[in-house]
């Protein structure tokens, strides 16, 4: 049946070439971990994106219940998490996953960086995935503050006076990321909420495609 | 192996389909029993809310009466105001409920001058006789739904609406 309708949209649309250009490459020896176990470092990069997908999937069914508004913040939250069935495990996802992608991401670039995959030609890449790291350190930060309990107030305290003490700039900084000068409160709220789920994951969104492109045209690197 | 049915391809197909299969279900799904919750819950049972208005000064035409109650809605809790229109048939209570049978607006007792003993809903021109009836021609498609009612220390009380038993 699914093979029918394959061959049907096939006949029309010629997709095989499509995916098989995407899909369709042998796994080079040195990155396969049926060759060499030690390959498996390989995979990190893999990895990362898999729980950026769920972070991503996680995070929008979130969005379903959570409010972004200081009233109701915490106690949506809590509803959500404690009154609505896998609430916890959903949530529990987005959590565990927001440190995880972190640790991915790290080792990923360990990688990267021992096997010495940064080298011409790949320059570039080496500076998307830089950019890719503070997108997430990012979104991990605006996360943080979602849940508008005392740890998420406070640490977002901390994060904004650190970057107030940025030279010149910093006062600027810090009003553009709280919306007041002296308030953390419902204007930071909005602001962080629509950071994290619209600004970065767009952001985000748009690094990993040139990171992957970049990967097709230029392969895995060599072995060691 | 000539006599093998399923190949390897078929065999690995198969396996890692099912193993990506497995995984992908593991995480979906939680998160859509998570969104369709709303769907599964259980409504809650109507009790008895208690209104200010005297049975004893209801009469044969319909009068607006305002009730409050507390709505839980997630993890927002508030009072809100319902309305019914009551009168009296014989001692019999009637309690309509005002929600258009349309597409939800909210009608009145005697709005529209020419029909001065109609319910009139001002979105599209609906009209409902004094019992509910809806009055064919106009666009609503069923009668009013009724209050259960009751007395008690002389102050009518109103339960969950339900449909028209008086049409
Ligand atoms: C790689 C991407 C992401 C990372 C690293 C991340 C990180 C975080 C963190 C650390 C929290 C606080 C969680 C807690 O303390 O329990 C959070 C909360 C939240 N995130 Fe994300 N997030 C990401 C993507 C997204 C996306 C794409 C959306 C929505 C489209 C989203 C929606 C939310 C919501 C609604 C909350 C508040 C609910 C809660 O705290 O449980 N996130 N995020
Ligand atoms: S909603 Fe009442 S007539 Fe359309």
């Amino acid at each position: 049946m699914l093979n029918r309708i394959y061959d049907w949209v096939d006949e029309r649309l010629d997709i095989t070439p499509i995916w098989r250009d995407i899909a369709d490459h042998e796994v080079p020896e040195h990155v396969n971990p049926a060759h060499h176990f030690s390959a498996f470092i390989y995979c990190f990069g893999g990895l990362t994106f898999f729980v950026t997908v769920i972070q991503i999937l996680s995070g929008m069914f979130l969005t379903m219940y959570y409010t972004p508004d200081i009233e109701n913040a915490w106690k949506s939250v809590y509803y959500l998490q404690n009154e609505v069935a896998f609430g916890e495990i959903v949530r529990g996802m987005h959590h565990w996953g927001a440190s995880l992608v972190i640790v991915m991401m790290f080792l990923h670039t360990l990688r990267v960086f021992f096997t010495g995959s940064y080298k011409k030609p790949r320059e570039l890449n080496w500076i998307v995935g830089v950019l890719i790291f503070v997108v997430m350190l990012g979104l991990g930060f605006t996360g943080y503050l979602l849940p508008w309990d005392m740890k998420a107030l406070f640490a977002t305290k901390v994060g904004i006076e650190i970057a107030a003490s940025v030279p010149f700039i910093g006062e600027w900084i810090k009003v553009l990321l709280a919306g007041d000068s002296v308030i953390l409160g419902a204007q930071t709220l909005t602001r962080f909420f629509a950071i994290h789920v619209f600004f970065l994951p767009a952001a985000l969104l748009a690094l990993l495609a040139a990171h992957f492109i970049m990967i097709r045209r230029q392969g895995i690197s060599g072995p060691l | 192996m000539s006599k093998s049915r399923v190949s390897r391809r078929q065999f690995l197909n198969y396996t890692l389909m099912g193993v990506g299969g497995f995984m992908a279900s593991g995480m979906l799904m939680p998160m859509i029993r998570f969104a369709v919750d709303p769907v599964l819950e259980a409504g809650a049972a109507g009790d008895y809310i208690p209104t200010s208005q005297k049975v004893s000064e209801l009469t044969e035409e319909p009068v607006r009466v305002d009730f409050t109650y507390d709505q839980v809605d997630g993890w927002y809790e508030s009072e809100v105001t319902g309305t019914a229109w009551v009168y009296k048939e014989g001692n019999q209570i009637v309690a309509l409920s005002p929600v258009c049978k349309h597409l939800g607006c909210t009608v009145n007792w005697a709005s529209d001058k020419e029909h001065p003993h109609q319910f009139y809903c001002p979105c599209h021109g609906g009209r409902y006789e004094k019992n509910g009836k809806n009055v064919p021609g106009t666009p609503p498609t069923g009668p009013l739904d009724e209050f259960d009612v009751k007395e008690q220390d002389g102050l009518l009380y109103l339960g969950a609406a339900k449909p028209n038993t008086l049409v």
